[in-house]
């Protein structure tokens, strides 16, 4: 069991916690996701799996070599792409890749195949400067600069933030074809929906890992009854749903408010008398199946 | 080998693509070179004075033609009073008055400077006594005597006979360019990788930091080069300043110079995280003492010696030392033997302190 294997690691800035007693077990050839919102850890815990930084505790190894001992050759056999924009902007697409092919002492040409479906996407433009390409095309060759040595771990900090949602689509088609090339890669994302396109996945908030499992499993991990309320004033609704004997916890997800019910005396009937009580009309109740999102407030709560 | 001339080239066409890079590159160079020539300079041209003539007779009349011959004085008006010319001075229309008295009075002729600026004065004091004390008709009149000075010393100007600026402000240039360049150039462009996040990539890969380091150094340093062909070139053809010594000495030393600049470029890099701290950094703790501390505008001996033992450590005050040697004296190599060994000291120095505190990692 190689890939990536993380043990109690934390790390402190200053008086920020940002990792807490964090453990995985990432295994070869997966296509692990850590979801979380902005500054639940993602990109400290990134930055110690590829040695450019020392966890204050704990031990962490990439391919069974440790990050703290063995960092000159972990750089040789990761693959990293940070989380902002980080190619040179006066240099073109060609030049780019060419430059860390060098870097990393091989071609373009050696390990063309590997980068070929993605690059086909950004090669009309290769002479273009990479400071002037969209975001996606940004991601893309960024991507392609990072697979371009072929590694045995990829990690990709962020890859879709600011991306349209046709490239997102994309970028996720081009990861599995590169799982299925073995080679392990660990994606983070802020984004909710894109957990299914992962093996397994780990919800993080405030430094900690939350839950580790199969996005199917950390689904039917959630065991109370899930409802979704539509109303004329959607506003005050929320307000007034949390206030409801019956109720859990409510949260506003998009076009619907998601309400757990604490158990199951409470039904839909005795929510919509409630209501109506309240004076709303348009009211509209059913029962969903939880998605990772709702997963993820759940295990806030209970943080 | 293949990785680091990659690295390389891509400096290149990141300076050369940069039109901002490009022109503190190749233009402030010229720019400063031709402003320290021509504008900022201390020789006096065409001083305004005023004859107070109470003799009225051909030794005047030579006196004044002789004066106005040179090229250091203009005459602007015969005066009448001394209160008249007390007026010019005041309104600074004039900076110095030669008053020749009646002949049946005592024969001296007083000379009287707005010492205002004291450098200046004293210039034009030793110009105009030069001047008359030698002017046969002075010479073939010996009742007739200068008031200031008593005792004329017989001057010979060694090295730079027409005391031109030039002379001591080609060798400041090139001390300040080279810093400039190096220095200010290397740091700024390791921070801007850090800022711009592709350092983070960079050290994550088989790429020695050793090396990063040293292929970011290099396209600079070819750059000053050309540099310092650029400005020996303006200065012996533009400004008139010969390189009376070896060429190749004068050119290995400024090479030595410029590497110490570079490492002192490193070093900054590694203590600022953004590329205006970098650019702050080289400003202040780098050019000002270029520019005050080297001997470059003010002599280093009329200094307080908290600030005479500071200089020490400006590399620019040494290196200005060995090219006024080489370039306008004209010593041989031996004559620098100290100055090159400093700077080779602070070379080695600089390089083990700033590759020491290189981070291979990001924090």
């Amino acid at each position: 069991m190689l890939g990536v294997q993380i043990a109690h690691i934390t790390k402190t800035y200053r008086d920020i916690q940002a990792l807490h007693d964090v453990s995985l077990s990432i295994g070869e050839g997966e296509l692990f996701g850590l979801i979380g919102p902005d500054g639940a850890g993602k990109t400290t815990l990134f930055r110690i799996l590829t040695t450019l930084i020392l966890p204050d505790g704990g031990s962490a190894s990439v391919c069974g070599l440790d990050v703290v001992k063995d960092w000159k050759e972990i750089r040789k056999r990761v693959g990293y792409m940070p989380g902002r924009f980080s190619l040179y902007q006066y240099l073109s697409v060609e030049e780019n890749l060419t430059f860390f092919a060098t870097v990393f002492h091989t071609t373009v040409k050696e390990n063309y195949d590997l980068i070929r479906d993605i690059y086909v996407q950004i090669e009309t433009f290769k002479k273009r400067r990479a400071g002037k390409l969209s975001g996606g095309m940004k991601q893309k060759l960024a991507l392609c600069c990072a697979l371009i040595h072929r590694p045995d771990v990829l990690f990709l900090d962020e890859p879709t933030t600011g991306v349209d949602p046709v490239s997102r689509v994309e970028f996720w088609n081009i990861l599995d074809r590169l799982k299925k090339q073995g080679i392990t890669i660990l994606v983070s994302t802020p984004y909710m929906d894109e957990a299914s396109r992962c093996d397994r996945i780990s919800l993080m908030r405030s430094g900690k890992c939350l839950s580790i499992d199969t996005p199917d499993n950390i689904r039917k991990s959630f065991k109370k009854p899930l409802l979704a309320v539509q109303a004329d004033n959607m506003y005050t609704l929320l307000r007034d749903v949390r206030k409801w004997t019956g109720t859990y916890s409510c949260y506003a997800f998009g076009d619907s408010h998601h309400l757990t019910l604490k158990d199951d005396t409470s039904n839909t009937g005795m929510l919509k008398s409630y209501l109506e009580g309240k004076g709303y009309h348009k009211i509209l109740i059913k029962a969903i199946e939880p998605s990772v999102e709702d997963c993820f407030m759940e295990l806030g709560d209970n943080v | 080998m293949k990785q680091f001339i990659s690295f390389i080239r891509k400096e290149f066409y990141h300076i050369f693509r940069d039109v901002r890079t490009m022109i503190i590159l190749l233009v402030i160079p010229i720019v400063l070179i031709i402003l320290f020539g021509y504008a900022i300079t201390t020789e006096i041209k065409s001083s305004p004075f005023a004859v107070l003539d109470y003799r009225r007779d051909d030794v005047t009349a030579k006196l004044i033609e002789q004066l106005q011959a040179s090229e250091y004085f203009e005459l602007y008006k015969i005066v009448d009073s001394y209160d008249e010319a007390e007026t010019l001075f005041r309104q600074g229309k004039i900076r110095m008055l030669v008053s020749a008295p009646q002949p049946s009075k005592e024969g001296v002729i007083g000379i009287e400077v707005d010492a205002t600026d004291p450098n200046e004065a004293t210039a034009l004091l030793q110009y105009a006594t030069a001047i008359i004390s030698t002017s046969d008709i002075v010479m073939r009149n010996p009742d007739i005597q200068i008031a200031q000075p008593g005792i004329m010393p017989t001057v010979n100007l060694l090295y730079n006979p027409q005391m031109k600026g030039a002379y001591n402000f080609v060798p400041g240039v090139m001390g300040l360019i080279l810093m400039l360049i190096c220095a200010m150039m290397t740091s700024v462009g390791i921070v801007r990788e850090k800022e711009l996040g592709t350092m983070e990539v960079l050290l994550v890969s088989p790429f020695k930091p050793v090396y990063i380091v040293l292929a970011k150094a290099t396209p600079y340093l070819l750059l000053s080069v050309i540099n310092i062909i650029t400005i020996l070139l303006l200065s012996r053809f533009l400004l008139g300043v010969p390189i009376v010594g070896s060429f190749t000495l004068l050119f290995s030393v400024s090479i030595l110079y410029a590497l110490v600049s570079l490492c002192l470029g490193l070093l900054i890099s590694t203590i600022a995280d953004t590329q205006q701290a970098a650019m702050l950094i080289s400003g202040m703790a780098l050019m000002l003492p270029v520019i005050l501390l080297s001997g470059m505008v003010f002599p280093i001996e009329n200094m307080p010696w908290i600030l005479q033992l500071f200089a020490n450590i400006v590399p620019a005050k040494w290196y200005i030392i060995a090219v006024k040697n080489i370039m306008i004296k004209g010593l041989p190599a031996e004559a620098i033997l100290k100055e090159s060994g400093i700077l080779l000291f602070m070379a080695l120095f600089l390089t083990v302190v700033s590759v020491k505190r290189f981070k291979i990692r990001l924090e």
